[in-house]
């Protein structure tokens, strides 16, 4: 095993996994304000990749515009969601509302193959294709982009959470919806800004990502469940645990995919899944907590 | 509990009677996934319905079953009924030694879970070409036989499949009215007051588990033998969801509830070719608007809007 060999798989990994980072945000966000898995996660990953196509080729707008189009979009559907979906559903099971959430992200990738069809699509890179080497291996700019992109996004999160009005009621619903609005938060009011940031978060992840891997109507099922998988590593926390979370499960699929068999790639991911699941459901770095009945 | 025997004999004969309706033809092939169709959701059912814990990957335990019988009648060439029965037991025995640390998560997580261990399993079935043959699939599974007769038609295989969907339903509707199935809707409404109470929730989550899992290994079996050819496609993550969209349309937690989503979702494709492959458009619609609507399923639903029909009626 050569060392550039390991730096190359590692690289390759830091960019994935922060992109399972981003998707993984998303999840514990949702999850933080309202106590349910959106299922649905995955598919605003897809709208994202795919709307800036349609902006890019059908409505020839430039990249720069049409990116910020299509997280537009995205979150107005995410809007949507909480609006048609969630909101009516406040007091049903979690069962019922893991359903719904399964139901809404089969129709939203169901409209997004009959809009656009099965066809596999590629955005192209932000800025040329000429590789970087570095210290023997590889990367490729949209490399860059997606590791600068992720570190501006943690950033204004941590800002936004902690230093702006807005963020901080949403962080006193995640502690106690109740006592947040006995202070006079409007709780369902933050329960759509989950949602439209959540969106918007995950529609920014499928962009970035989709000049790498190419994108179709049908590959939010996987970037979500694995941005998930982050999520559960981080104790569904929406910040650097996740983060820490995503770059593991990038860097592990990497190598292992590498090292392994590629074939067993999406299910080394899984394993790992599982495996916190069933060892850790309080996340690596989380303390366990007790039901409350 | 004599009527609901009744009902099941009613039930049974009308089942006995459908071939003659439909007079062979098109129809009958159909029918006879409704049955396999029938056996998977009930088997769902009881975990789901009853025990009120969420799979999403019970497509995997059926493709266990259709996989195990596949390759060991097809390559090796044993006993197809041994196999079937074999391959249900250890596919059980499977899901009873991973269903202690999975069926110990809750809600959301369990369904992940669950999700995982289904998506694992389809990858197994992709990855292990030289074993399973890969995405190309497993052909050549012969038709399952007893002495002289081989069900190698849609009428015989009707009979067969029913005749084992029917003991299947017959076994869910038993337990569902034994102490067993009383403690699995303590559990459905509280984990905890069923265990104050001396429930042994825990072992017992897992044992309906490992026969759900079971169940859906036969059905697996029977889908193998009837088909002769097997593919990934059919058990992967859609196929967990399409499962569940049945038993959550028919009814949480009634049997005939689960055939009757069954039925709907085997033969809505047929009446809905023009759609293509849009009908997965329409699972979604159908799923979220079920739960918004009509949470109890079709089995609770229809009685319900007929006696406000009729009230409304009265009452002008």
């Amino acid at each position: 095993m050569q060392i550039d060999q390991l730096l190359q798989y590692t690289l390759s990994g830091l960019s994935t996994g922060a992109i399972y980072a981003l998707i993984g945000i998303g999840f514990s966000i949702i999850y933080n304000s309202t106590g349910i898995i959106n299922f649905a996660q995955g598919e605003f990953v897809m709208f994202g990749g795919m709307l800036t196509i349609f902006f890019l080729n059908v409505m020839q707008l430039p990249l720069w515009a049409a990116i910020p189009s299509a997280i537009a979009v995205a979150t107005v559907a995410g809007i949507l969601f909480e609006r048609l979906a969630i909101r009516p559903l406040r007091h049903a099971t979690p069962i019922n509302l893991v359903i719904i959430t399964i139901g809404g992200s089969i129709l939203l990738r169901g409209v997004a193959m009959l809009l656009w069809g099965k066809d596999t699509h590629a955005v192209p890179p932000f800025t040329g294709e000429d590789p970087i080497s570095i210290g023997g291996a590889t990367i490729l700019p949209q490399h860059l982009w997606i590791l600068a992109i992720t570190v501006v996004i943690i950033l204004v999160n941590k800002f936004y959470f902690y230093h702006t009005i807005s963020g901080k009621a949403m962080r006193a619903c995640s502690y106690n919806p109740r006592a947040a609005g006995l202070v006079g938060i409007d709780v369902r009011r933050m329960v759509l800004f989950s949602f439209m940031i959540s969106s918007a978060l995950g529609s920014l992840a499928g962009i970035i990502v989709a000049p790498l891997t190419m994108t179709a109507y049908d590959v939010g099922i996987m970037l979500g469940l694995k941005g998930f998988c982050a999520a559960i590593i981080g104790g569904m926390s929406s910040g650097m645990a996740t983060v820490i979370g995503g770059l593991i499960l990038g860097i592990l699929e990497s190598l292992g995919a590498g090292l392994v068999s590629s074939g067993y790639k999406d299910a080394i991911a899984f394993i790992i899944l599982l495996l916190i699941l069933f060892i850790r459901p309080q996340g690596l770095f989380g303390k366990a907590e007790t039901e409350r009945v | 509990m004599k009527k609901d025997l009744l009902k099941f004999l009613f039930f049974a004969v009308a089942v006995m009677l459908v071939p003659y309706a439909l007079e062979g033809g098109y129809l009958m092939n159909v029918t006879v996934f409704v049955g396999i169709h029938t056996i998977l959701a009930v088997a769902l059912n009881l975990l789901l319905g009853y025990a009120g814990q969420i799979s999403l990957g019970h497509a995997g335990f059926f493709g266990l079953g259709a996989y195990t019988s596949g390759v060991l009648t097809a390559t090796y060439g044993w006993n197809p009924w041994l196999v079937m029965g074999g391959a249900s037991v250890a596919i059980g025995l499977i899901a009873f030694v991973i269903g202690f640390p999975i069926l110990k998560l809750k809600g959301h997580y369990l369904a992940m879970a669950t999700l995982g261990l289904g998506i694992i399993i389809y990858i197994i079935f992709n990855e292990t070409i030289d074993i399973t043959g890969g995405p190309s699939g497993l052909p050549g599974i012969p038709y399952l036989q007893i002495g002289d007769v081989v069900f190698d038609s849609d009428l015989k295989n009707y009979y067969l499949v029913w005749g084992i969907t029917l003991i299947v339903m017959l076994l869910a509707v038993n337990l569902a009215n034994s102490r067993i199935g009383r403690a699995l809707r303590a559990i459905h409404d509280s984990e905890v007051a069923a265990r104050v109470l001396g429930v042994n929730a825990r072992l017992l989550k897992v044992q309906i588990f490992a026969l759900s899992a079971g169940i859906c290994s036969i059905a697996g079996s029977l889908y193998a033998h009837t088909m002769t050819f097997i593919s990934p496609a059919s058990f992967g993550f859609n196929f967990s969801v399409e499962l569940l969209t049945m038993v959550v349309i028919g009814g949480l937690g009634s049997v005939y509830g689960s055939f009757l989503g069954a039925a709907l979702l085997t033969m809505l494709p047929e009446f809905l070719r023009f759609m293509h492959d849009y009908d997965i458009v329409f699972y979604g619609l159908l799923l979220m608007l079920m739960i918004m609507f009509m949470p109890g399923g079709l089995v609770r639903g229809i009685p319900d809007l007929v006696r406000k029909a009729a009230g409304r009626k009265g009452g002008a």
